[in-house]
């Protein structure tokens, strides 16, 4: 497999004075699925659309497959492209529209056909073929436009948020199906989504992006449980933040102190300077424990009270005030409901391992 | 019980009445057995128009005004194509002030076009005539058929065209296999509303054309007497039926595919 198979150089796309894209240099395996995430605004569709070719840098280059690309126009790249709204040709049917990008191969009829064939049973469309954009439903018309970029066999498949206009329950099986085909077909993807939900349920590898820069690129667990940056934790689940210093170095551990908490010693994976202000400590809400009674196997366990509680079904979310911290703290639980407490007086507790040191900026 | 409040109702049919009443005279006086337009009604006759088939400079008149009417309906919708692509698709500096210099046209006084024409024309040492007459209303048209052309590309999801290019067509490709198939009732409505305006265009025609008449102008030079009043009556009945279908169809076209659109877009 190919490590490079897809090169981003440096690349900066201005608009005008915005810099959509500021700078990125990123490589793509071979076969890989690879997603950019990022609220809207952060340069996600930008780098996608600089991928296809209907933008070009203002600085970099971009290589597939070891070929330069940077000045091709789209229809000289061996890329392919799954639009928002899908983009079915209105005014031709399904069939047609499969074909739309195989005139330009210089296949012989036979081998249009077997494409045609191929692809319609590949994303489930058969018996299909004479329906029109406005006769089918989301969800069909999304695998039109799967098939009609799949059968001309692009070495990168780009996606732009395709899940994006489905109801829930459809997104939910089209994540599961699209995943299985993106391994089956062993195409390189690179999706683009705002749902990181999504991204890290399907992806190989997530770069999460914010304002024209990646901020972290690893596996999605990865991303879960060791983010690099407070935009990271923040956008990937959710964190609790809260303010403290470092104090001494012990090697990969270092001493701090985290308001009303006290002092304790945790885990440095950023290498944070000892003795500063300019540190967060996050804490994911699934990662406390919300209980009636002390939990003194714990490392920390404190009284709390109860504010407000949210259900969700397969677990409770609870807002809660811890004395000396002066914001509410997000806690879940799966095995509390909010009929479990009578009165708002309970206790949370977090272990040390849990605790992950960011810099503030 | 709620008072029903109808002076709505009233205003809209007052208004209607207002605007068509005088133009359903002329039909009805066309079938009137009298050369005078005067009531009572003296009785049903198809002579007006037996009369008017038998006049050879009518369909002279009418040959011209087709003729002008289809070569600046043409090329007006392929000005206004290209400039209604351009000012869809990009925005670029001065465009706002050259979409108001190409709309000026619509709102500058005809005769004031009429007159500064006629002055450049003849002051380059040429012929009054049908080219200067076709070329007014390239001119007057352009600015119709650019709004028509308009309302229907702004509709138009650019990523059809982007798709396109995406599975390997070029710029030339993706016009002619994409857009242009769905521009296409657009285009067609640009065409018959540029051939009516040409076609019912009386103050170019009328300083621009010399000795030769189009249709409104021969009718004009007709109204002059009055005995040859109720050929034109006739000539202008069947013109008006023939307008109200020509702009229905325009309509019709305009708005053909776009519920469709609708539904597609997301």
């Amino acid at each position: 497999m190919n490590e490079k198979y897809i090169e981003v150089k440096n690349v900066s796309k201005h608009f005008d004075k915005v810099k959509a894209v500021d700078d990125i240099s990123v490589e793509i395996k071979e076969g890989e699925f690879f997603s950019l995430l990022g609220p809207s605004g952060c340069g996600k569709t930008t780098l996608l659309r600089l991928l296809a070719g209907f933008e070009y840098p203002t600085k970099g280059s971009l290589l597939i497959d070891g070929i330069d690309v940077t000045a091709l126009p789209p229809n000289k790249r061996p890329t392919n492209m799954v639009f928002q709204n899908y983009a079915i040709f209105p005014h031709i049917n399904v069939e047609k529209n499969i074909r739309f990008g195989l005139r330009k191969l210089g296949l012989t009829k036979l081998e249009k056909n077997q494409r045609v064939e191929e692809v319609l049973s590949l994303v489930k469309l058969e018996g299909y073929e004479e329906r029109y954009s406005n006769q089918l439903s989301g969800g069909q018309r999304q695998r039109v436009a799967l098939a009609r970029a799949l059968v001309r066999r692009p070495k990168v498949l780009l996606l732009d948020e395709p899940l994006g206009a489905l109801d829930k329950k459809l997104r939910d099986d089209m994540q599961l199906e699209l995943r299985n085909l993106q391994k089956s077909i062993g195409i390189t993807f690179v999706f683009v989504t705002h749902d990181q939900e999504e991204a890290i349920s399907m992806s190989d590898r997530v770069a999460v992006m914010n304002e024209g820069q990646i901020q972290q690129l690893s596996q999605p667990n990865e991303l879960y449980k060791n983010p690099n940056n407070i935009f990271v934790s923040d956008f990937i689940g959710e964190t609790n933040f809260l303010n403290g210093k470092t104090n001494e170095k012990h090697g990969d551990k270092i001493d701090v102190s985290i308001e009303s908490l006290g002092n304790f010693q945790v885990d440095n994976r950023l290498n944070i300077s000892a003795n500063t202000n300019d540190i967060v400590c996050g804490i994911r809400p699934e990662a406390m424990m919300i209980s009636r009674e002390i939990q003194s196997d714990w490392d920390i366990s404190l009284p709390a009270f109860i504010k407000q509680t949210s259900y969700y079904g397969e677990m409770t979310r609870f807002y809660v005030e811890v004395k000396g911290i002066d914001q509410v703290l997000t806690v879940s639980s799966q095995h509390f409901d909010n009929q479990s407490f009578k009165t708002g007086e309970c206790f949370i507790s977090i272990g040390l391992e849990d605790i992950v040191l960011l810099n503030k900026k | 019980m709620e008072q029903k409040n109808n002076s709505l109702l009233i205003y809209t049919i007052f208004y209607f009445l207002f605007l068509y009443i005088p133009v359903l005279f002329l039909p009805l006086f066309s079938f009137n057995d009298s050369n005078y337009m005067s009531f009572p009604l003296s009785g049903f006759t198809f002579r007006h128009y037996e009369d008017m088939w038998s006049k050879a400079p009518v369909f002279r008149a009418l040959w011209v005004s087709i003729k002008v009417g289809v070569i600046a309906s043409v090329v007006s919708t392929v000005i206004a194509l290209m400039a209604a692509k351009a000012f869809t698709k990009y925005k670029f500096i001065g465009s706002r002030v050259s979409y108001a210099a190409v709309l000026l046209p619509f709102l500058i006084p005809e005769i004031i076009l009429a007159v500064s024409l006629i002055v450049i024309w003849l002051s380059l040492g040429f012929k009054l005539g049908l080219v200067p007459v076709t070329i007014g209303h390239i001119l007057f048209c352009t600015p119709f058929c650019m709004l028509i052309l308009i309302s229907r590309i702004e509709g138009f999801d650019s990523s059809l065209e982007e798709a396109s290019r995406d599975l390997g067509e070029n710029a030339w490709g993706t016009f002619w296999k994409v857009s242009f198939p769905l521009y296409l009732p657009g285009i067609i409505a640009s065409l018959l509303l540029g051939f009516i305006i040409s076609f019912d265009e009386f103050i170019l025609a009328f300083f621009l054309s010399g000795s030769d008449p189009t249709l409104p102008m021969y009718m004009w030079n007709q109204l002059r007497f009055i005995k040859k009043l109720p050929h034109v009556l006739a000539l202008g009945a069947i013109i008006i039926v023939a307008t109200t279908f020509v702009v229905l169809l325009a309509y019709w076209l305009r708005n053909l595919g776009q519920a469709k659109n609708k539904d597609f877009k997301i």
